[in-house]
């Protein structure tokens, strides 16, 4: 039923994803106030800011959760994201981890992968659906790239907290997306896994433009990518790590407050 | 390396249902289809082993309401969708077996009208109604069986499911639409019999539906129906659509963004799981003579869902499981003792959701897991399925 | 009151009978043509007797209007008779005093004929628009006003020119004008009839005009001043019936209103439960019984103990309902529900079996039959606003209880700290347990704030429904939809839901009829929500997501 949008990687777009102008509010608060951002095609960049900054908004935004009230949102350069649902906009090539680790618990860890599966994702075919030896193969690579080889048949409901947060990174690889969206990759993780994330992050850029928003400043050094400073809905600053550090206006928001 | 056995969900039978529970299930049904007439027909009144009619027609109620019991576990255990409005299919698939039984009844009625059902005549309707045509013809009273109630789920579920209403919300307007419907069927203007309902029924394709070759065919018809519910449900859950289903309960937004159309797979089970309510309701009509506006009734409804809750809900055969067990006792305690009928269903409802949370099938399946553990370790931490290199 | 009201009438009566002997020769003399055989003489007579304006005239042209007028052969004397075992039980007809049984055989009966009949009719209602009583004033006048005789103007001039009662004018007056229009002198004098009637609103009013227009219309050969009636006539017509609508409006908006009250307070508990806390009572209606049925206690203790408390058991039932189904509702978070604190649905299934098993208990001790709950002195009656518009005073009463119950409940959720903790604890857990606030006590003191105003609106139900053990069962789904409409969590949303659905299901009824209405209503709410899944006054934002 879902026709699946063309999604080839074609890098000759000037954006993976231009933001320009957009604006959201509930209720008379403004959660993003006239925001613009410009992804390029094989970047990535680390999104901060305080809670409330309006990071969370803006990927529900861009993966066509709410609505913006004004502003453009597009994909790829011309596809308007706004008119879309979240199922249409996951099929046309963009992946997103949830903030708080969001798997299906009471299946398998394998079943998880199988079910982020890139493909036709309709009734019919999902009712009729078997795995093909590629598919297995497929489903093996991401469980490697994961760590999670060992755990292919326990339940996600009983891997720790990381783990699922790695599950959930793998079951966007399974989806192949052309942008992947990462919501605290390494909330709650120990020092050792947030480094194996960061690792696994680099790794996905390698062919992947990602988005990862993130509070944990060691964990972005690692990345060491362009940075984007959120505040009150808007960009308060944009450049590298250090150079953003050293902004003022950086500085009154994180410490004057 | 072989994953095809994943296609099957091993681990997920043994967590949410008994290994091979659904094998023994349908082993016990067609054992119950062959000896019920067999001990019916050739053993003697006398014997301890006979199974006189009523309780032929009794055990076939009992079977569509399992099959009743069945639909809503499909979308409640597997989907998350908390019906509290299935009576409604239900009863739309019982007047419209009702309405073919009221035309086979021709002008042997009260009135001896040859072509108006008694009720109409008392109200001094001169015509049929014309949605009442062609209801004299089996093939279509079967086929408006199964569409009447597709059709409203499609259309109830169409708008519901797209406008993502959800959770308790998606309750209370089930509860709202059977609770309409209720109302216009108690009305006599509606023409379908009113506050009585449709009842007296003769015949059924030619047959007297008081003997008791008529009740053991209905029986194992019922036996049949369950049968073909069950596994249409379990082809369904045991697919890659029956895993979308349980990702959909478990994380629907997670569902979503994994690019599934997620109001699609809510209509699709629930226009799947109105039509075996619908059947299973043309199947209770004649084994019980009657049906009435009362079926609508929100509490119907309810009661249904605690059925799927004692025996286990996730667990296809827990929900025929608990229907039988429920209305077994329904019958029993009515008789035995009436007063405290009420108190036990509400004891049970309470019960059930406090301590038998996954319902008798549900819990029975952690302690045998508990037990396997003490003697192998913890299964939860260890894989069922040791990857192979 | 009334007391005062007999002994007057009392009065009066003995007053009359004074009279009556005073006048009677009079009457005497004006009666002898009733003894007479022809017809002429007996109309004559007619006349004659209703000019004595005597009361005893009444009474003698009523008797010959119902055949009870007879002349006693014997000593040719009019008299009055009732059939009896024997012959006729009989007083005479002018001075009234009593002469016992008389024969058949002795007794003829005065007869008339239809001419006769009118004009008695006529004659009689002349006579009585004299009359002391001024609610036999008034029937006299209406009377006059249906039947129309020309005879009648005269009489009716003079009686308003005299008339005192305020209440008895306005009739006099629609009466006059009615006369007037058929039988007035002039176009002129028939134009202010008109002008009169047209300014007035009821619907009898309005058949004597359109009765006026048919037979103008069926004129053959109308004059100028009768089409220019004609035309008058109908606008009159126009302006009485966008009154009589403006008055219909106003009775369904007050019984929209009255509904919707009462939808009001059956669901403005469930709001605290559903909206605040996110639990789905199933056995909120079951509160609302209980309420009633402690209502039903509360007389019957006063009528066994204290009768003459009686009229105020009522009042004293409020706070009992709600200490008795607070206390429940307590109960049943305590034990139950608070095992179940973010399982919406598993909460609806537990409850629901609450609700069952409370039904049986009240039906085990009560019987399943209704029992009579009366509604005190002071509530009953009705209100007559205007003509054509009547409200009565216990729906009255229950909007005025419902607003109370809602202002009541405004000011604990804002003014109080109890309001502030529970809204503390309905934001955010974690956070208030930590501020050193006893979220199970607020869980449970909250669950049995909802469950007592369910008992205060039981009190309310008492008056209007049958108590019974499924008097919950009637409400609960409207409950969930008024909640479902307005918005969870949001008691004004509560309000405008209840009053709206109330007002929407009355407007309605006229042209569906009350089931169907509901059913529309129901239908139209599903709807709704598919619109705006959230209710009327939703929240929006990503708070409400999780």
């Amino acid at each position: 039923m879902t026709s699946r949008p063309a999604s080839e990687k074609t890098p000759e777009f000037a954006s993976i994803l231009y933001l320009d102008g957009v604006s959201v509010s509930f209720d008379g608060f403004k959660a993003l106030n006239s925001l613009s951002l410009v992804i390029e095609p094989g970047e990535m960049r680390a999104i901060i800011g305080p809670n409330g900054a309006g990071k969370t908004t803006m990927m529900d935004v861009i993966t066509g959760k709410t609505r913006p009230d004004e502003g453009e949102v597009f994909f790829k350069g011309n596809i308007d994201l706004t008119k879309h649902d979240e199922a249409y906009i996951a099929n046309l090539g963009i992946g997103r981890k949830f903030q708080k680790p969001t798997v299906f618990e009471s299946q398998t860890v394998f079943n998880n992968l199988e079910l982020s599966l890139k493909g036709d994702k309709g009734i019919m075919t999902t009712l009729f659906a078997a795995l093909g030896d590629a598919d297995v193969a497929r489903i093996m690579e991401v469980l490697e790239i994961i760590r999670l080889s060992e755990r292919a048949n326990w339940l996600a409901g009983n891997l720790s907290h990381g783990q699922k947060q790695w599950l959930e990174i793998g079951m966007l690889l399974m989806q192949d997306p052309d942008l992947l969206l990462v919501d605290e990759p390494v909330a709650g993780m120990t020092d050792a896994e947030t480094e194996q994330t960061s690792d696994l992050l680099r790794k996905i850029s390698e062919n992947h433009s990602v988005v990862v928003v993130e509070h944990d400043m060691e964990f972005i050094r690692a990345l060491d990518t362009k940075v984007t400073v959120l505040h009150e809905g808007s960009v308060l600053a944009e450049g590298s790590l250090d150079v953003v550090q050293n902004n003022q206006r950086v500085i009154d928001v994180y410490l004057g407050r | 390396m072989d994953f095809s056995s994943t296609k099957k969900g091993p681990f997920v039978s043994l967590v949410t249902g008994l290994p091979g529970g659904g094998k023994t299930f349908l082993g016990i049904l067609l054992v119950a289809a062959l000896l019920v007439p067999l001990s019916n027909l050739l053993v003697p009144e006398s014997s301890f082993f006979h199974v006189p009619t009523y309780m032929v027609s009794l055990l076939g109620k009992y079977l569509s309401f399992a099959l009743l019991a069945l639909s809503v576990d499909l979308i409640w255990g597997y989907c998350g969708i908390l019906s509290l409005g299935h009576g409604a299919f239900f009863a739309l698939g019982g007047y419209a077996m009702g309405m073919y039984l009221m035309r086979q009844i021709g002008d042997r009625g009260v009135y001896g009208n040859p072509d108006l059902p008694d009720f109409m005549v008392f109200l001094n309707w001169t015509e049929l109604p014309w949605y009442w045509t062609g209801f004299d013809m089996f093939p279509v009273a079967m086929t408006m069986v199964i569409l009447v109630p597709g059709i409203l789920a499609f259309i109830f579920g169409w708008f519901a499911f797209r406008a993502r209403v959800t959770g308790v919300y998606l309750s209370i307007i089930t509860q709202a639409m059977t609770y309409a419907l209720m109302l216009a069927f108690f009305r006599n203007d509606m023409g379908f019999g009113g506050n009585n309902g449709l009842t007296d029924f003769k015949e059924i394709l030619g047959f007297d539906l008081q003997s008791d070759g008529t009740r053991l065919g209905l029986f194992v018809c019922s036996v049949i129906a369950l049968a073909f519910g069950y596994l249409i449900s379990s082809f369904i859950t045991q697919s890659k659509l029956g895993r979308v289903l349980i990702a959909i309960r478990d994380a629907e937004s997670r569902t979503r963004f994994s690019g599934y159309r997620v109001e699609y797979y809510k209509l699709f089970v629930f226009v799947v799981s109105a039509v075996l309510a619908g059947i299973a309701g043309a199947l209770y009509v004649p084994q019980v003579g009657i049906i009435n506006p009362s079926e609508f009734s929100p509490a119907q409804s309810i009661e249904v869902v605690i059925w799927v809750a004692v025996g286990g809900r996730g667990t296809l055969w827990g929900a025929v499981l608990g229907a039988m067990l429920v209305n077994w006792g329904k019958s029993y305690f009515t008789g035995a003792l009436p007063e405290a009928w009420l108190y036990m269903l509400g004891g049970l409802f309470v019960f059930t959701t406090l301590f038998l949370p996954k319902g008798i099938v549900g819990t029975s399946a952690i302690w045998i897991e508990k037990i396997k553990n003490r003697q192998t370790g913890p299964a939860s931490t260890i894989p069922a399925y040791v990857k192979e290199e | 009151m009334r007391i005062i009201l007999k002994s007057f009438l009392a009065a009066l009566a003995i007053l009359f009978m004074t009279q009556a002997v005073a006048v009677s020769a009079d009457l005497t003399e004006a009666s002898q043509g009733l003894l007479a055989k022809g017809y002429k003489d007996k109309t004559a007579a007619v006349e004659a007797v209703a000019a004595t304006g005597d009361a005893r005239s009444v009474i003698i042209l009523e008797a010959l209007l119902g055949g009870k007028l007879f002349i006693q052969k014997s000593d040719n004397v009019l008299v009055i008779g009732v059939k009896a075992e024997g012959g006729y039980k009989t007083v005479n007809a002018i001075t009234g005093t009593e002469i016992g049984l008389t024969p058949k055989s002795d007794v003829k009966k005065v007869r008339i004929n239809n001419k006769m009949r009118g004009l008695i009719k006529g004659q009689l209602g002349g006579l009585t628009l004299l009359s002391d009583d001024p609610a036999l004033r008034m029937k006299a006048a209406n009377a006059v006003f249906i039947s129309r005789p020309k005879e009648m103007m005269a009489p009716m001039q003079s009686a308003l020119a005299s008339e005192t009662d305020p209440t008895v004018v306005p009739a006099m007056t629609r009466a006059l004008a009615a006369l007037e229009l058929r039988h007035g002198a002039t176009m002129a004098d028939k134009q202010a009839a008109l002008e009169i009637l047209s300014d007035l609103h009821d619907p009898q009013v309005k058949s004597l005009l359109s009765g006026e227009l048919s037979s103008l219309r069926a004129l053959q050969n109308p004059t100028g001043p009768e089409k220019e009636l004609i035309i008058a006539v109908q606008a009159g017509l126009t302006k009485i019936d966008e009154k009589l609508d403006f008055l219909n409006i106003i009775e369904n908006i007050f019984q929209g209103i009255s509904l919707g009250s009462v939808l009001l307070l059956a669901a403005i508990g469930l709001a605290i439960t559903f909206g605040v806390m996110g639990v789905i009572n199933m056995a909120h209606g079951e509160m609302v019984m209980i309420g009633a049925y402690t209502t039903y206690v509360v007389q019957e203790l006063c009528r066994n103990f204290a009768p003459g408390f009686l009229d105020y058991a009522l009042i004293a039932a409020v706070p009992l309902a709600f200490i008795v189904s607070g206390l429940c509702g307590v109960g049943i978070e305590r034990s139950v529900i608070r095992y179940l604190y973010g399982r919406p649905l598993e909460t609806l299934l537990a409850t629901w079996g609450i609700s069952l098993i409370l039904q049986q208990f009240v039906r085990t001790i009560f019987g399943p039959t209704n029992k009579e709950v009366s509604s005190p002195e002071w509530l009953s009656g009705t209100w007559e606003v205007t003509g054509g518009l009547a409200l009565t005073y216990n729906r009255i009463a229950i909007i005025l209880f419902a607003a109370a119950v809602l202002l009541m409940l405004v000011l604990i959720l804002k003014k109080t700290a109890f309001g502030l903790q529970m809204r503390a604890v309905t934001q955010n857990r974690q956070m208030a347990a930590s501020m050193g606030i006893r979220t199970g006590w607020v869980d449970a003191m909250t669950f049995g704030l909802g469950s007592g105003v369910a008992g205060m609106a039981g009190v309310a139900l008492s008056q209007i429904d049958n108590v019974s053990p499924n008097l919950g069962q009637a409400y609960i789904i409207d409950s969930f939809m008024v909640v479902v409409f307005g918005g969870v969590g949001n008691l004004w949303g509560t309000l405008v839901g209840a009053l709206s659905l109330g007002i929407t299901n009355k407007f309605l009824e006229p042209y569906t009829g009350a089931v169907l209405a509901k059913i529309l209503v129901l239908v139209a709410i599903i709807l709704f929500i598919q619109k705006r899944p959230r209710g009327l006054f939703a929240l929006k934002g990503r708070a409400v997501e999780s």
